[in-house]
């Protein structure tokens, strides 16, 4: 079975790859290339944008040093190697990263690609008045020097035991500086004819934005690779919402490829079942997940109290609580009914790459009976018969809020029941999207705010290196009315244990040791406090056309990091 | 009736004025972060920074007047730099949007056509169809007509257009593939051909916004000639021998459109504003998705721009719709 | 609690109908059939019953309307199925015995979520429609007929006509959905809350509409004869005014009730609207569209029941209309 299974495995490779060289003989043979991101993208310079979708717009254009390859791995774009410590590239004490360019490049008007541009992106990112949207990728760079024309060494405040910040990805991807010179600082606002068309080294380059709406791309006859992309144009349309995005590609094919599919698994499913075209996923660093307020968001505190350290939470202060509220949830049907394929229940708020998750399973189970003993057990028993327990006169009953999401509802609601059933009774709050994921510091639905008890919502990383996100749950990451609520702490996560470990984490280098560190500690904010309550991996969804071929979705970089390669299927 | 007008424009200038006044502050209260859609990945270090690059670091009254004075003098100088050739508005900064740090007027000025075309397009269409229907409607009320019409028209209201457009996408692009689903703005019309396809990409979306528009106005049309059909004269006209065609177009349906022109004065504004939904579900990106998609990203300049060129409209229109009444209906003075 | 509104607004029409004279009108020439100004009391509302009683569309659209209002009010007593009960094992089915409409994608069961969806939608509908007439005639008479208040009421109508809707909904939901909860309970704080919010965002159009018809009939001769007479302002637009923009008002009052209803749903998932766990028409009609070739009848169901109820609404109105009208009555 498993011998079968490898041989069809190398058969679809094998089939892959001659369909792969039949379409690489030429470039531009292969017509129009037509994506959909229901997002529109709203410029095409990522330095001043924070959204994957002007992020993915971009990397048709522009490229970094080194980019993620889908299994995290970091391979080099503009770059002739990766640096390391064997090759010289990182220094002996980790202060120093030095990077080389590829012989030859030039940007998409025929000059030449040189060290001077990789100088000059760190300097437009790190200009004082730019509002630089990528600024913490260059954190902590002392200065940024060219050796040579190929040559450019970054050095650090401090040692870096992970250096790929900078430059690595499509979010950090090289500026020319001939086209952004007069774009510094104050003045990057001001250059709207640059924003909306960078000179790039990518395979396509941009003949009409219309930001928001549409963009038109044609080939780069600069591109570095003589037989590539195969197709000629490619053209990038936004607008409407994510189940209009697939029904385009998967049941009237008038689109080539559509990107963040967040529909139900069952619309999702029918739509496939016309067979015009295939799902795409993959699972990185996103997780949907409860975080418990280890705070009192009561509305009887006053305005400046609410949600602080200084009250702690009167219910969800006991771990017991926590836990039986995670036991009496069944993460598989949650995700059977809000994910399907595209998503996958999980115990841990790191879920990639493999070496650096958990190895933790016990959530999985539903236990309601253990979730009653435990409560029961801590204190918290039904004495009126109501069906809500209560413990030294306070009801076991929580507000329980997320923002606007048709899965996120459903899922609000299943969890309001299981709770209902362990005796603890669910008031449900939905905010906007743009509210609640906004950080105003005068509205009282934020999510760093938390003035409910409970909250829902996706945490993301950046890269393949979890170390900044594990380090938000850090005691001096807490939102406070004294820090405008700004910081990353939402669920007020404070234990000295985990600080220590934030700290040791800043000192580690090597991917082993950080994974194993980053296991610990993400086993801390979940199975050991339960204060963290991851629910599903998400995956990274995009539908594609049978009509094309060469897509593989990556879900650390853009999903168009090998778009050089996409042809149309015969 | 000419110091009316004139009188009027002069109070539209103190109105207007409080009007992006009340506008500014409600945007400025209204809770939502023009960083709210940054992902949770940025630290609030970089946000800071970037909140300050958008000038949101200076107090509210400070970025008001410079509102006031970009809208009002620094857009006209470029303008005139731009027919002139002139350059007055060197190194004045414009209204730029939130979003794509892009002049919000460039914006603006990309979606129009496309809103005009659709919108405007749906609005005329509606407009047509309702006048004769709610006229044949009323004058033969309780006909099988004026049954199917109310009931078509009711439905067609009640049913709101995000469900109207999906049943439509759904019937003919995917299962009879007449029509595309998705609105292509890039597209051009060059000849005959290019100008069916245009035709074809717009049927469905006008079809939607007509229906809706069509049911709202016929119903008015139709009260309204049900109302002065009863009416005395129209006997009189009748009695003087008039023909029927000459009472009803020419007496009751004159005496009727009152109503009609205060509710297609405040739909032509609207008509600017562009159709959110169907917008949204059609992708044609007009100046309702632009609209939406600011408010969504709390894109003030944006956002107080074109709710402030919709208040011109409305206030324009209202004045148009008051000259109308007068016009229609002599008796009526304000002076 | 709708029906006794109704009842209200029945009596508040008998009312008017009571002391609305009948309204002679010429443009061109003197009546040639003058009624007589009238002195019929309790009688005449008996013949606005018996004349609307003979509409036929009217009364099949109160037998249904009546209908709707039970199936909503009475439904949930008799089928007592939980509509918020999820049962993981029962998604999607389709008709059966035990969810005689089936059940959403959750397994909650259809019928009982639209005999409770109905009940708010209904009441938003029509308390938010009732909000913003009573709000747009008022300020549309006083506009139209007293011409000091003219302009500044027609700029405040501009300014609201102006004012981006979203933005404003937000701040509203922001500032009292706390306040109103705490000081009348979390639903009837919200209830409160959208309620408001609609009829203070959609009395504009009415207000423009009477206004215009209001100039118009101010300068008709039935109107300047009461004015020779002394009779005061409140009674002249109560008792000549009023009756005369009765149609138009119907008209924007029916249009107005399913826009209500849809209102209330885009605010609900605006996040702005009712908890999710409180289904209303215009939600489980949003919540089916993505679904709606898989289960047509979702959607299917939640739409009709609005149409119906806005159709009922119209018919309703028609009848009445034609039924307080003396030119009409006894035709």
């Amino acid at each position: 079975m498993i011998c079968k299974k490898k041989t069809l495995l190398t058969a679809t490779a094998l089939g892959a790859m001659t369909l792969a060289t039949s379409a690489m003989a030429e470039r531009g043979t292969d017509g129009q290339l037509n994506l959909l991101l229901w997002q529109a993208p709203s410029t095409l310079n990522v330095y001043l944008s924070t959204g994957t979708k002007d992020m993915l717009a971009s990397s048709l254009i522009l490229e970094p040093l080194a980019a993620f390859a889908p299994d995290g791995e970091i391979v080099p774009r503009l770059a002739a190697e990766i640096p390391s410590m064997e090759n010289g590239g990182i220094s002996e004490d980790m202060t120093q990263i030095t990077w080389k360019l590829k012989e030859g490049l030039k940007w998409s008007d025929g000059s030449d690609v040189t060290a001077e541009d990789v100088k000059f992106t760190a300097d437009y990112c790190m200009s004082e008045e730019g509002g630089c949207s990528q600024a913490a990728k260059f954190d902590a760079i002392a200065s940024v020097e060219v050796v040579d024309p190929l040559t450019v060494t970054i050095t650090f405040d401090s040692p870096r035991p992970y250096p790929f910040q900078a430059f690595v990805g499509s979010q950090a991807p090289i500026l020319q500086k001939a086209q952004f010179e007069n774009c510094l600082g104050a003045a990057a606002a001001t250059c709207t004819e640059a924003n909306f068309g960078p000179i790039g080294t990518g395979p396509f380059m941009v003949t009409d934005f219309r930001t928001n709406d549409v963009a038109s791309f044609e080939v780069n006859p600069e591109y570095r690779e003589a037989d590539k992309p195969a197709f000629a144009n490619v053209n990038l349309k936004g607008g409407g919402d994510s189940a209009a995005a697939a029904r385009a590609v998967l049941e009237t094919g008038e689109y080539d490829y559509a990107w963040n599919i967040q529909i139900s698994p069952e619309t999702l499913n029918q739509m496939l079942a016309a067979g015009m075209g295939k799902l795409e996923v993959e699972f990185g660093a996103t997780t949907e997940h409860l975080k418990m307020n280890m705070t009192d968001p009561s509305p009887d505190l006053p305005e400046g109290e609410r949600s602080t350290v200084a009250h702690p939470h009167p219910i969800l202060s006991d771990e017991n609580v926590r836990r039986a509220l995670s036991m009496a949830i069944d993460r598989n049907i949650l995700n059977e009914i809000g994910y399907g394929e595209t998503g996958a229940a999980t115990c841990n708020m790191v879920n990639g790459p493999a070496e650096f998750a958990a190895d933790n399973t016990d959530c999985l189970t539903q236990d309601i009976e253990g979730a009653k003993a435990l409560l029961e057990e801590a204190g918290w028993t039904d004495e009126d018969g109501d069906g809500i327990r209560e413990k030294d006169g306070r009801k076991l009953s929580l507000l329980f809020q997320t923002s606007v999401n048709a899965v996120r509802q459903d899922f609000q609601a299943l969890i309001k029941q299981w709770w209902q059933e362990i005796g603890v009774q669910t008031e449900l709050k939905t905010v906007d999207a743009s509210v609640f994921f906004g950080s105003d510091p005068n509205s009282p639905d934020t999510l760093v705010k938390f003035y409910a008890d409970v909250e829902m919502y996706t945490d993301v990383y950046d890269g393949t290196d979890p170390g900044t996100f594990l380090a938000e749950h850090a005691c001096d990451a807490i939102p406070s009315p004294e820090n405008q609520w700004q910081g990353e702490n939402a669920a007020r996560f404070c234990f000295e244990e985990y600080d220590a470990m934030v700290e040791q984490m800043s000192q580690t280098s090597g991917t082993e040791a950080r994974a194993a560190l980053a296991q610990e500690m993400d086993l801390m904010l979940t199975r050991d406090t339960m204060v963290l309550q991851p629910l599903i991996s998400r995956g990274r969804v995009s539908v594609s056309s049978n009509a094309l071929a060469g897509v593989q979705m990556n879900p650390w970089d853009s999903e168009f990091w090998n778009v050089a390669d996409w042809s149309r299927a015969e | 009736m000419l110091t009316f007008v004139i009188r009027r424009l002069l109070l539209a200038i103190p109105t207007l004025l409080f009007i992006s006044l009340v506008i500014f502050l409600l945007l400025e209260l209204s809770p939502g972060d023009p960083l709210g859609d940054v992902p949770l990945t940025v630290p609030p270090e970089v946000k800071e920074r970037m909140r300050e690059a958008l000038g949101l670091g200076r107090p509210w009254p400070v970025r008001y007047v410079l509102w006031l004075k970009q809208f009002f003098y620094v857009e006209p100088l470029y303008w005139i730099d731009g027919i002139f050739r002139t350059d007055f508005s060197q190194g004045m900064q414009r209204i730029i949007s939130f979003q794509s740090r892009s002049p919000v007027f460039d914006v603006i000025a990309q979606r129009v056509p496309q809103t005009l075309t659709v919108v405007g397009m749906s609005y005329l269409i509606g407009v047509m169809i309702a006048i004769p229907i709610g006229i044949i409607s009323a004058y033969k009320q309780y006909s099988w007509f004026d049954q199917l019409g109310t009931f078509v028209s009711m439905v067609g209201f009640s049913m709101p257009t995000f469900f109207t457009g999906v049943v439509l996408i759904i019937i003919f692009g995917v299962k009879l593939q007449w029509f595309p689903s998705i609105y292509d703005t890039t597209h051009q019309v060059t000849d005959w051909d290019s100008f069916l396809v245009q035709v074809r990409q717009m049927v469905m979306p006008v079809t939607v916004l007509a229906l809706y528009n069509a049911a709202q106005i016929s119903r008015f049309m139709r009260a309204s000639m049900l109302d002065n059909l009863g009416q005395d004269y129209v006997r009189t006209a009748r009695a003087k021998g008039l023909g029927e065609r000459t009472v009803v177009m020419k007496h009751v349906l004159r005496n009727s459109l009152i109503p009609v022109v205060t509710v297609i004065a405040l739909g032509l504004p609207a008509v600017f504003g562009g159709a959110i939904i169907t917008e949204q579900v059609f992708k044609v990106n007009g100046l309702g998705q632009l609209l939406i998609s600011a408010i969504h990203a709390n894109d003030i300049p944006m956002v107080l721009t074109l709710t402030f060129i919709f208040a011109i409209l409305i206030v324009i229109f209202t004045l148009i719709a008051d000259i109308l009444y007068g016009i229609l209906d002599p008796r009526i003075r304000y002076d | 609690m709708t029906e006794t509104e109704r009842q209200q607004r029945l009596d508040r029409e008998e009312l008017v109908a009571e002391t609305a004279g009948p309204a002679p009108v010429s443009t061109e020439l003197p009546p040639d059939d003058p009624v007589h100004a009238g002195e019929e009391t309790r009688s005449q509302w008996r013949d606005v019953w018996r004349q609307f009683r003979s509409h036929t569309g009217a009364m099949v659209a109160l037998v249904l309307f009546i209908g709707v209002i039970l199936f909503v009010t009475i439904g949930p007593y008799i089928w007592t199925a939980d509509p918020a009960y999820v049962d993981i094992l029962a998604r999607n089915t389709g008709f059966t015995a035990e969810h005689p409409l089936g059940t959403d994608q959750l397994g909650r069961d259809m019928l009982a979520r639209l005999m409770v969806g109905g009940r708010v939608s209904i009441a938003v509908g029509l308390t938010a429609m009732i909000l913003a007439i009573t709000l747009g005639s008022l300020i549309g008479v006083l506009s139209g007929y007293f011409r000091r208040l003219d302009a500044p009421l027609m700029r405040l109508t501009e300014l609201f006509l102006a004012l981006p809707l979203l933005p404003l909904l937000l701040l509203m939901v922001t500032l009292f959905r706390e306040p109103l909860s705490q000081a009348f309970g979390p639903a009837m704080g919200i209830f409160l809350l959208i309620v408001s919010a609609i009829g203070a965002t959609s009395w504009m159009q009415s207000a423009r509409i009477v206004r215009g018809d209001v100039l118009g009939l101010k300068e008709r001769e039935f109107i300047l004869a009461a004015k020779s007479i002394g009779t005061p302002a409140p009674r002249m637009i109560l008792r000549h005014i009023l009756p005369n923009v009765l149609s138009p008002i119907m008209v924007a009052a029916t249009l107005g009730i399913a826009t209500a209803i849809i209102t209330e749903s885009a605010l609900s998932f605006l996040g702005l609207g009712f908890p999710p766990d409180f289904p209303t028409w215009g939600r489980l009609l949003y919540d089916a569209v993505d679904q709606m070739q898989m289960y047509p009848t979702r959607v299917i169901l939640p739409g009709l029941l609005i149409s119906l109820t806005v159709l009922c609404v119209n018919y309703i109105g028609d009848g009445l209309r034609d039924a307080m009208d003396p030119r009409i009555r006894g035709r």
